[in-house]
């Protein structure tokens, strides 16, 4: 494929706003998980919450997308001037050829779940301003992004569970491919809300303690929510030598089980190939792998399975979902900027929480520095969907 | 979308399904487009596919047998093999029942909720089936553009095909809320249909389509009660094309979807 440029990129998570944050707890190894006290939620759990994402007020002209969903994507749009870049790309490019394709797999369905707890005694009926464009759907996260930039483009969400915001990549990859728009938006915004705290333990994939993913006693989820996005632009010469591209996506189906990945992560090997293919390089070419490592059992088993089938033991790699959380429908467009910071800033991403990790991978449990030239970011999801993203530099 | 429109996104109509109150399927749907039949509405009849193993037919939803259900006759009939075509999966909203049990479990004392519930609760359920079903490890694309989402799956479908140079099943499918919910978004009942989109004309072929946006006002149906359906279920937004392909009419048809822009496709039998 023809490499894109990410001109801007940022991430908000249980790090912190922007990148800035981000890059340095994963520096430093820290984790931002605690114990879960999101409202009133009785379950034994650890959870990645942005600090303050309810207090975040949304415009007037915008109130009819009010909810956490999108008031953390306004917070992840306003951090390292990403808003004025897309500012800036309407100017350059108009605001019909820029698209929006975003990723969430729960968007603001907390809104109605709440609605729910105060529906009217006798007639059942939800209370009045419950709105269920501007939070319960799905597309609700693009509509505001669109809205907020007066953009006209072509737009929608992408809601694939855990791997929407990296197939995201995939769409807008072809949208400007086939030369319909000239630059996108891309990302992905999940917020905290009942139905995956609540339906994860049903499943009992959530951990009773900060996840530890790929480490041998590794026994769940924590899930956290975050906002990621992207500016993609085609490359224009000249390029900075730290210049960030979007050199290949690989997208696959595992066709195997609704919740479990096939266990030898068939589906998962088939994508990391297909991305590897369309950037035209070979696994020794790639320096980092950001694992999808959710620390399921099960999850991260098919997983390094197919790492070693592909890569062998050598290239690093780490999940760092012990920082950030499982951010679900967010998780493949956090783990794209935290791609480009290692790129950016030359380290390699460790894995707080993680011990004792699965043998015959080179695993790193600490950041470390490196020379880092391209990235392999792997993102799977419920249903057997699954995507990854080749990411480099320049030079 | 003015001037020439040479360069935007198309591909062939290789093969259709078609399920929704009173059109049991493609063939029935096209006599009434056509206007060769009466329509009768009736509710949608939904069952779930011989080829989903008995766990998870048992365990499907509305949304999940309708999506099939249109995209194995649109398959079966273009004599397709289902195992080897990438997808595309849009939708305004998953199973609207299955989402008003979660959140009545989710408001009560002890806020279990069942995992089956749980992972029938994703977007991505039918195209997860799916996979099951027909053995498909191709890529699959799950969208949701609110009203728009037909549109917008035939907008990524196109892209697909006209990029990759690879057929593409779109499948476009809506279904009801109960109450509560259905106050707030009334969508009455359960609306599917699925394109086989082909770089390359099939053996059997409903003609061509290209696609892009445009700010014109969307087309209606001539028929009253089908514009009814077409303004109440989001995928059937779909159906002034399909009446134009019923018809073998060949021009452009506009189609709802977003706020400010429409789809105008250009559709030649």
């Amino acid at each position: 494929m023809n490499p894109l440029l990410i001109s801007r990129y940022t991430a908000t998570s249980c790090l912190g706003r922007g990148i800035g944050p981000m890059r340095d707890a994963l520096a430093a190894g820290r984790s931002g998980l605690k114990h879960c006290d999101f409202d009133g939620v009785a379950l034994e759990t650890w959870i990645g919450e942005v600090a303050g994402a309810d207090d975040e007020a949304l415009p007037e002209h915008l109130r009819g997308f009010d909810c956490r969903n999108n008031r953390l994507a306004q917070i992840g749009f306003e951090q390292d001037g990403f808003a004025e870049a897309v500012r800036d790309a309407i100017r350059r490019y108009g605001p019909d050829r820029i698209g929006v394709f975003l990723g969430t797999s729960t968007a603001g369905i907390l809104e109605t779940e709440l609605a729910y707890q105060r529906r009217d005694r006798a007639s059942g009926a939800l209370p009045a301003g419950f709105n269920y464009a501007g939070s319960h759907n799905p597309f609700s996260v693009a509509a505001f992004v669109q809205a907020a930039f007066g953009l006209g483009g072509p737009a929608n969400v992408v809601s694939s569970a855990c791997s929407s915001s990296a197939k995201v990549f995939a769409s807008a990859r072809r949208m400007i491919e086939a030369g319909l728009i000239d630059a996108a938006i891309v990302g992905g915004v999940d917020s905290l809300c009942l139905t995956t705290l609540y339906g994860f333990a049903s499943l009992e994939l959530t951990s009773k303690q900060a996840c530890r993913p790929f480490d041998l006693g590794r026994d769940g989820i924590s899930i956290g929510e975050a906002a990621a996005f992207a500016l993609l632009e085609r490359v224009s010469e000249p390029l900075a030598d730290d210049a960030i591209l979007l050199l290949g996506v690989g997208e696959s189906s595992d066709a195997y089980h609704m919740s479990s990945p096939h266990p030898e992560g068939l589906g998962a090997r088939r994508a990391m190939e297909a991305a590897l293919t369309a950037a035209g390089l070979e696994p020794g070419d790639i320096d980092y792998i950001n694992l999808h490592g959710t620390a399921t059992p099960s999850n991260d088993s098919a997983e390094s399975k197919a790492v070693r089938a592909l890569f062998g033991a050598a290239t690093a790699c780490s999940s760092t979902k012990g920082a950030t959380g499982h951010t679900l429908g967010a998780a493949g467009g956090v783990e794209a900027v935290i791609a480009a910071l290692a790129l950016r800033d030359g380290f390699l991403p460790g894995s707080p929480n993680t011990c004792d990790p699965e043998p015959d991978m080179n695993y790193l449990l600490a950041s470390r520095p490196a020379r880092v030239r391209r990235v392999l970011s792997n993102s799977f999801g419920f249903g057997g969907t699954n995507c990854s993203l080749v990411i480099g530099r320049a030079q | 979308m003015t001037g020439p429109t040479r360069s935007l996104p198309g591909a062939w109509i290789s093969g259709i399904g078609l399920l929704g109150p009173g059109l049991r399927d493609w063939p029935g749907a096209a006599a009434i487009l056509a206007g060769e039949a009466l329509w009768v509405p009736a509710d949608t009849v939904l069952s779930a596919p011989e080829q989903l193993p008995a766990a998870e037919r048992r365990r499907s939803v509305r949304v999940v047998k309708l999506a099939l259900t249109v995209g194995l006759e649109a398959v079966t009939a273009a004599g397709a093999d289902a195992s080897a075509l990438a997808t595309v999966f849009s939708s305004s909203g998953g199973d609207g029942h299955n989402c008003h049990l979660i959140c009545e479990a989710l408001a009560s004392d002890d806020r279990q909720v069942s995992p089956t519930r749980f992972h029938n609760s994703v977007h991505n359920a039918a195209a997860g089936y799916w996979g099951i079903a027909t053995g498909a490890t191709a890529p699959a694309a799950v969208l949701c553009a609110f009203d728009g989402s037909f549109a917008a799956g035939l907008l990524e479908a196109l892209v697909q095909v006209s990029v990759e140079r690879v057929p593409s099943l779109l499948i476009a499918y809506d279904a009801d809320y109960p109450e509560p919910l259905r106050a707030a978004r009334p969508v009455p009942d359960a609306f599917g249909t699925a394109l086989l989109l082909t770089p390359e004309p099939g053996a059997t072929h409903f003609g061509r389509i290209r696609a892009g946006l445009t700010t014109a006002a969307a087309d209606a149906l001539a028929d009253p009660a089908l514009d009814t359906l077409r303004r109440a279920i989001p995928a059937a937004r779909s159906l002034p094309l399909l009446a134009a392909i019923a018809r073998g009419e060949a021009g452009r048809i506009v189609l709802d979807y977003l706020d400010h822009a429409r789809v105008a496709v250009d559709f030649s039998a």
